[in-house]
């Protein structure tokens, strides 16, 4: 009956299936879309694996998690298909803010140095920072840990990361129960608007297109029912097109406010869906150039380097072993066969190959695609670092890790 | 074999609580706050932890269960454990259970399953309490309509029962929607009632 339930949490990335479904395009391509909200990514996981819903918006490496079996059974995802690049914000309490006196203006080094040597007094006095991250299998918390041990400090001995769920961020700053957060909007905006944080960066900042949600499915369904998931797939990036039109912005960010999505007002909304956010409450917006990149440059395509490069920091971090089989398997979850066979003909741009050297480009660069030119924006890490995915071991000594 | 139950309703907690007692368990926690519970756990060291799907404190509870020294490890109930069938009802049932690695399928199951009758039993109660709150809400609205109609039209309270139920067939709509609408209308219209 070509009816899809798809998890979401209520964040601004969850747009595309929203738009997909509000604004027709699922209904050209025959299908229909029925949004389940969570406030858990474990409530939203567990409804995919036991048949609740359909598909799920989750973040990458709980996908990769799941298919891997990480404490618990293994539960076989496939992801076609990405629903936005970066999106989050990295914020601190209105204390920690003044003692950096630093934020947003700030290049990601200094500012990471500067936070580094702070939390290794506070470690050093006992009372070590507390930064709140969404999950476990998050690239809030790699992204984090890769920023915070590129400029100094050790995130297991130095500070504390606690998992508190999106919705509950702005509260935990409230309670003085964490220091910083790394989560997507509207939860940075919210907690500014009450003026218990300040924003100071963006994962965008750490790593400018860094792999961030996607739309996972039982990899049995996506045998099942493998043509009316690529009919969905194109619904999504006609999504995408209307929604990366800053002609729709208001628009987009109208329908998000709705209870049943995010439920709170557009105009917070807003701030993620054009990266311009007001970091300080009472303060003019600043733009962030690609905070949220939700279309174009193949954003939506499943880059199997990144799902690599995702499963290099689980290693890294003792969250999985770091093996070949791990690698392989940690690939295999992204399905750009899948993209590949929905979008052809289409006259959608597609890479020519599924595997790139992540964090190579650092100017607008042409790529080998298909079905038209295919511009790469820049993706380069703060650091420079190259991940080369026919190299994964190399990338891991370079941290200490080794098989 | 030591049971802990986390939910924010601590009505349904108790309600579960009560079907595994009258089972003969009688090693149970209940949890309902959230601040605290991870220490409360590692306190508590239970064989089994019930928790609603929709629990906000679970991705949290999650991470802690993966670094925890004190706990005996648990993890997330599995096929070996119980049957898929089972795992997929208590889901549906709107239950999540982490158990400790170990422990036997046949003494798992019979827990699973009356929490999940028990949970269910819950949510029939609630359902009930709705509907009685929302026929008694709605009994109010068509009184108010009525009065409205017997103040400015100078009718009886048939008269205006009747007028009322006469909209609603003609409109093909439920009485009280014509109720509310002749509110509704009344309040823009700045009318005092």
């Amino acid at each position: 009956m070509n009816r899809f339930r798809i998890g979401f949490l209520p964040l601004v990335d969850c747009a595309l299936p929203v738009v997909a479904r509000e604004m027709g395009f699922a209904a050209r391509e025959g299908v229909e879309i029925a949004l389940v909200r969570d406030r858990t990514w474990a409530a939203v996981r567990d409804r995919l694996t036991y048949g609740q819903t359909d598909a799920a918006h989750l973040v990458a490496p709980i996908a990769i998690a799941m298919a891997l079996g990480l404490d618990r059974p293994p539960q076989p995802i496939g992801a076609p298909f990405m629903l936005g690049l970066n999106g989050n914000a990295i914020a601190v309490s209105a204390a920690l803010a003044d003692r950096l006196d630093m934020g947003m203006e700030a290049e990601a080094r200094p500012l990471g140095e500067r936070l580094a040597g702070i939390a290794k007094e506070m470690a050093a006095a006992g009372r070590r920072l507390r930064f709140a991250v969404v999950h476990r299998y998050s690239s809030h918390n790699y992204m984090l840990r890769y920023w915070l041990a590129a400029c100094g400090c050790d995130p297991e001995r130095d500070v504390e990361i606690r998992v508190v769920a999106p919705p509950l961020i702005a509260d935990a700053f409230a309670a003085g129960e964490i220091d910083g957060s790394v989560v997507g909007e509207p939860w940075n905006s919210l907690a500014v608007e009450r003026g218990d944080a300040v924003i100071i960066s963006s994962t965008s900042r750490i790593w400018s297109r860094g792999v961030e949600k996607l739309l996972a499915f039982r990899a049995e369904l996506l045998d099942e029912r493998r043509s009316e998931v690529e009919a969905l797939l194109r619904a999504l990036y006609a999504a995408g097109q209307f929604a990366a039109d800053p002609a729709n912005l208001e628009a987009v960010a109208d329908l998000l406010s709705r209870a049943d999505y995010i439920g709170l007002p557009a105009e917070l909304i807003a701030r993620g869906l054009s990266g311009r956010l007001v970091c300080r409450r009472g303060e003019e917006a600043v733009r962030v150039p690609d905070f949220l990149v939700l279309h174009g440059e193949a954003a939506s395509f499943p880059w199997r380097s990144q799902a690599m490069w995702l499963y290099s920091q689980m290693a890294r971090w003792g969250h999985a072993r770091p093996t070949a089989e791990g690698f392989a398997a940690a690939a295999a979850t992204f399905r750009p066969d899948i993209y590949r066979s929905a979008f052809a003909g289409t006259g959608a741009v597609l890479p020519g190959a599924s595997l790139k050297v992540e964090g190579a480009i650092s100017a607008p660069l042409g790529a080998g695609s298909h079905g038209g030119r295919l511009v790469m924006g820049p993706d380069r890490f703060f650091d420079g670092r190259l991940f080369d995915p026919d190299e994964p071991f190399a990338y891991l000594a370079q941290d200490g890790v080794t098989i | 074999m030591k049971i802990a139950i986390i939910d924010e309703s601590a009505a349904r907690a108790a309600v579960i609580e009560e079907g595994l007692r009258e089972a003969g368990l009688d090693d149970i926690a209940l949890l309902v706050e959230r601040h605290g519970v991870v220490a409360e756990l590692e306190r508590l060291a239970p064989d089994v932890i019930l928790i609603n799907l929709e629990n906000p404190s679970r991705d949290m509870l999650e991470e802690s269960f993966a670094l925890s020294r004190a706990l005996a490890r648990p993890i997330a109930m599995f096929v070996d454990q119980s049957d898929e069938a089972s795992i997929a009802e208590a889901v549906d049932a709107g239950i999540s259970a982490y158990v400790v690695d170990g422990l036997r399928k046949d003494r798992i199951k019979p827990v699973l399953e009356l929490a999940v009758r028990r949970f269910h039993a819950f949510s029939r109660l609630q359902a009930e309490l709705q509907e009685a709150r929302s026929a008694l809400a709605e009994r109010k609205t068509i009184d108010r309509a009525k009065a409205l109609l017997m103040k400015r039209r100078g009718v009886d309270e048939p008269t205006a029962y009747a007028l009322l139920r006469k909209q609603a067939m003609d409109g093909g709509r439920r009485i009280v929607e014509v109720a509310e609408a002749l509110i509704t209308a009344e309040n823009l219209l700045g009318g005092s009632l």
